[in-house]
């Protein structure tokens, strides 16, 4: 064997590197290496962005994260009161938990180490446990980088100028393909159901839908909201308010996809089909129900699905309530109404329209007929401004306004409306002025910001060409030679801080007087109840505070087998808590009958 | 007379091998007769794991099945995914990943020249290359925020764009490296010791080797040039111009050679990458991760990682889970069919040397 000088020399030439320095120049651990810009290190939460959706403990593959209370943080609508807790023992810093944050609150840090033979003290609340991980946030999410979709399908809609040519339906609805887009943003945290009146099951129907599967979407609906498509259209919303993609995006269309849903079971007969109801066998009680508005319809379906007899007393010759007589129909239309009271009707609930309480039969014959009774008869006595020239011909009431154009006549408002008041109804007046063909103007006495109303119905009555004057108080309406309304004057009003942390209050500016000329001017700054139909026997015992009835949580009023919901009993003013009255009530009255409590 | 077969049990901690495994071999005297591969240490249950995950979730998983190189993995994953869901990747995020890829090929690479050394008793080498490896790690941490498991390539592109400056980074490490690698030669291939070691070491047959399914450098070592990254490009290897090294002999030199002309390929790639590297978007975004549900079918990817060919295969029943994830690593054949019958007939001392020369990776065995 021949010897190789050179393989034999050449490893020698290591030696070189005699004398260099070392490649790891600081001593681990106990002097650290400094993590780069990016590193995924433990977890920082910010603990006021932080909302306890749980979103990040629902990604984590490794069950390194759960949600627990936080001494300080106290549970609200839009926030659970939870924190994420991580277990740094099991976490493997994939940093999926930040990438799907939806408020951008948790993030990942430079530190890395920490050594402990307490197995325990690797369980940390981010941001509690380690307040200074503020100052070393390395790695988080943004909007582009974020997991989670902020942008809504847009919802088709008629244009701002061809809706107010007709009361078509001005929302056109999702379709199939664009419904399932926008259910697949949701990310189940149910925030929603925590602020929704009702506590619907958002996040179990949002799923069915973003699964392709409606009729599970309509049964879960169904499950505690028997006039869905109504809510489907005119809700106003609050779980919306409340998203956790809200936070950094735009909320989850839940209306809009319980409008979708609701759509697809097209007549009252497929609605029985799909939600195939468990109706039990009569039970023998007998409930009468005055008003056929959304809390008088909810009682009587979850009760007549219990077995209960239930008679509902309309006066009017449509069932709905304000939903039919109030709402216009470019947002509601009545076919969609007629098709969810004409199922409700099918499961056994009887319904006597035109019967007035109080004129076509006495409350007292309805108290000693029925085992129970529920009030829901609403709020239909308009507030008055009290001002000069209120009683002047074409000085209209909205409401009432409202209910005769629901109800197919005509009312002549001339081509100059003006409208009083900043809440859904006065919006409603507007909008359905431009469609008779006036040129509206809306007066509000505080900012636009401050409205009442649901700021997509201001959008749209503002793409309709309607002019809203903020800032504007009513002072006095001007009569023509004929004794009609002519022209109201009004003071332009500051916005004056509330010492006592409430909204900024509108204050008159002396000398700002001015004259805008109408041919009708629509009051709408609100409504109160009219209980004229109970008799004094009942009126001295049933106690109403501030127009509204007083009821315990399952809706009972101080007497004990009559119960109320809806505007008079809440001030909600709203379909959904409506709603929920009903279905509190329920459970009330069944209390009442069959449990004996 | 003949003498007396004992059984000996090479493993299963890191036997010249990256992970746990067992090799079983009955000699006589001090040549191997028989050789057997035990494994079922590092079992745990990933394609199964996958399946309980929805198509995001396991992106954690498939960098654990093989440390030393996770890329390769996390990219054939993703890009099975946008084939089944027909997604398009960005131009950007495809040179990202190419630049990826390349720099886990490098750090794969210095990690065998410690192991492929030090499996000889040659321990200066390991101490240089894995101090080397440290610059590439350092860099990934950098652009991905984690050193060894970087869960960067996801499906639609990659999760981060590349940080300000990273570009000179990268070509300082290379430039680096390039003289480094020199350093190497004196110690590794122009050593006496190791080439005595090496040569005629481990002989694999060119027939059995495209039979038994071998991949990756030992089989270029064979002299056949296979390799995905030409044979069918992915990413943006077709754009660009590097060559497949090919060597004769089949034994361990050859295969050594092989991965020695390898890096400096790589090398090449990444100036490349960097120099022609487009503006743009790096990621086109998936939707809600939880309602991601995948249309109906199944798609294979096969990618080059520094062990050979892997293989990933995924089927979708239209849900938010996969339905199946199936993933076909080098390791297999190498490490057991390959392995079983190299060894017989070689000396116990060489079997640690000949483990490392093919590469392999024992959790990509019990995925």
């Amino acid at each position: 064997m021949s010897f190789d000088l050179k393989g034999t020399l050449k490893p020698l030439t290591a030696l070189k590197q005699f004398g260099k320095k070392p490649h790891t120049l600081v001593d681990v651990p106990s002097i650290p290496l400094e993590a780069s810009d990016h590193y995924r290190g433990f977890h920082y939460n910010d603990l006021d962005e932080c909302i306890g959706c749980g979103n990040c403990s629902t990604i984590c593959q490794n069950q390194a994260i759960d949600m627990v209370p936080v001494d300080g943080i106290e549970g609200k609508k839009g926030d659970s009161g939870l924190r994420p807790r991580v277990d740094h023992g099991r976490c493997c810093w994939c940093g999926l938990c930040v990438e799907v944050c939806p408020t951008g609150s948790l993030s990942l840090t430079k530190d890395y180490l920490y050594v402990s033979d307490d197995p325990d003290t690797f369980l940390w609340t981010p941001g509690v446990d380690n307040p200074e991980g503020k100052e070393r946030i390395s790695f988080f999410s943004t909007e582009e980088t974020s997991l989670n979709d902020f942008g809504r399908i847009p919802m088709p809609e008629l244009e701002g100028m061809d809706r107010v040519k007709s009361f078509a339906e001005v929302v056109l609805g999702y379709n199939e393909v664009q419904a399932r887009a926008e259910a697949s943003r949701c990310i189940s945290c149910g925030l929603c159901t925590e602020a929704c009146p009702e506590h619907m099951h958002i996040p179990e129907y949002i799923n069915a839908i973003a699964r392709g599967n409606d009729a599970d979407a309509v049964r879960i609906i169904y499950d505690n909201n028997p006039l869905p498509e109504m809510c489907g259209k005119v809700c106003t919303r609050r779980c919306e308010d409340v998203c956790a993609i809200a936070h950094r995006g735009d909320p989850i269309a839940i209306r809009w996809l319980k409008r979708y849903t609701t759509e697809t079971v097209k007549n009252a007969d497929m609605i029985k089909e799909v939600v195939n109801p468990d109706i039990q066998e009569p039970n023998g009680y007998k409930v009468g129900i005055i008003g056929a508005g959304p809390s008088g319809l909810t009682v009587a379906y979850y009760l007549a699905l219990k077995g209960f007899d239930c008679t509902i007393y309309e006066a009017h010759a449509k069932a709905g309530g304000m939903t039919m007589y109030g709402i216009p129909k470019y947002r509601f239309p009545e076919e969609s109404l007629d098709k969810q009271i004409e199922y409700i009707q099918k499961i056994g609930v009887k319904i006597h329209f035109n019967t007035k309480v109080g004129k076509d039969i006495s409350f007292k014959e309805i108290y000693s007929k029925y085992d129970a009774v529920f009030i829901g008869v609403g709020f239909p006595k308009p507030w008055t401004l009290g001002i000069e020239g209120e009683d002047l011909k074409g000085s209209i009431q909205a409401v009432n306004f409202l209910y005769e154009i629901n109800n197919g006549k005509t009312v002549d408002i001339g081509d100059k409306v003006i409208v009083i008041g900043g809440g859904n109804v006065a919006i409603d007046a507007a909008r359905v002025s431009a469609r008779l063909g006036a040129d509206v103007t809306i007066l509000y006495r505080r900012r636009v910001q401050d409205m009442p109303a649901d700021w997509e119905e201001i959008e749209g009555a503002e793409d309709e060409g309607i002019h809203i004057i903020p800032q504007a108080i009513p002072v006095k309406f001007y009569p023509d030679k004929k004794g009609h309304v002519k022209a109201v004057e009004y003071l332009k009003a500051d916005m004056v801080a509330d010492e006592k942390g409430g909204r900024p209050k509108p204050v008159p500016v002396e000398g700002s007087n001015t004259i805008i000329e109408a041919t009708a001017v629509l009051g709408a700054i609100g409504q109160q109840g009219d209980y004229s139909f109970l008799e004094e026997e009942f009126s001295e015992k049933v106690k109403i505070e501030r127009g509204r009835f007083v009821v315990n949580e399952k809706q009972q009023s101080t007497l004990d087998k009559l119960f109320a919901g809806g505007d008079a009993a809440n001030r909600s003013a709203d379909v959904i808590s409506a709603i929920a009255d009903g279905y509190m009530a329920v459970k009330g009255i069944e209390d009442l009958l069959v449990k004996g409590n | 007379m003949r003498e007396k077969a004992t059984t000996l049990y090479i493993g299963p901690q890191h036997p010249g091998i990256t992970g746990n495994m067992m090799v079983r071999v009955k000699v006589e005297g001090d040549t191997i007769v028989k050789a057997t591969t035990e494994v079922g240490y590092l079992h745990r249950s990933f394609e199964k794991l996958i399946e309980k995950r929805n198509w995001l979730q396991s992106f954690t998983l498939l960098c654990r099945f093989c440390v030393p190189e996770p890329d390769p993995v996390e990219e054939s994953y993703a890009r099975a995914v946008e084939l089944l869901e027909g997604r398009e990747v960005p131009e950007r995020a495809k040179y990202i990943r190419v630049l990826v890829l390349e720099l886990a090929r490098i750090a794969s690479y210095l990690l065998w020249y410690g192991g492929q050394s030090a499996s000889l008793g040659l321990y200066t080498i390991g101490q240089w290359s894995v101090g080397d490896r440290n610059y590439i790690l350092d860099l990934f941490e950098e652009l991905t925020g984690g050193r060894v498991y970087h869960m960067y390539i996801w499906p639609g592109g990659v999760r981060r764009d590349l940080p300000k400056g990273f570009e000179n980074k990268v070509l300082k490490t290379m430039d680096y490296l390039e003289k480094r690698l020199d350093d190497y030669d004196d110690l590794m291939f122009d050593n006496t010791i190791f080439r005595k070691r090496t040569q005629g070491v481990g002989i694999i047959d060119k027939e059995k080797a495209v039979e038994w399914g071998v991949v990756g450098p030992p089989l270029r070592g064979c002299g056949i040039r296979s390799d995905i990254r030409i044979d069918d490009p992915y990413e943006v290897y077709n754009k660009l111009d590097f060559v497949v090294p090919v060597e004769e002999g089949g034994d361990i030199w050859a295969r050594a050679l092989v991965r020695r002309q390898e890096i400096r390929q790589s090398i090449r790639i990444i100036r490349q990458v960097l120099d022609n590297i487009p503006a743009g978007k790096y990621y086109n975004k998936i939707p809600n991760p939880q309602k991601w549900a995948l249309p109906k079918g199944d798609a294979y990817t096969r990618t080059e990682a520094v062990r050979g060919e892997v293989g990933m295969y995924v089927v979708s029943d239209g849900g938010t889970h996969p339905r199946r994830a199936h993933f076909r690593g080098a390791a297999y054949v190498h490490a057991i069919t390959l392995l079983e019958n190299l060894l017989v007939g070689e000396n116990i001392s060489d079997i640690a040397a000949i483990m490392n020369s093919l590469g392999t990776c024992p959790p990509e065995i019990e995925r």
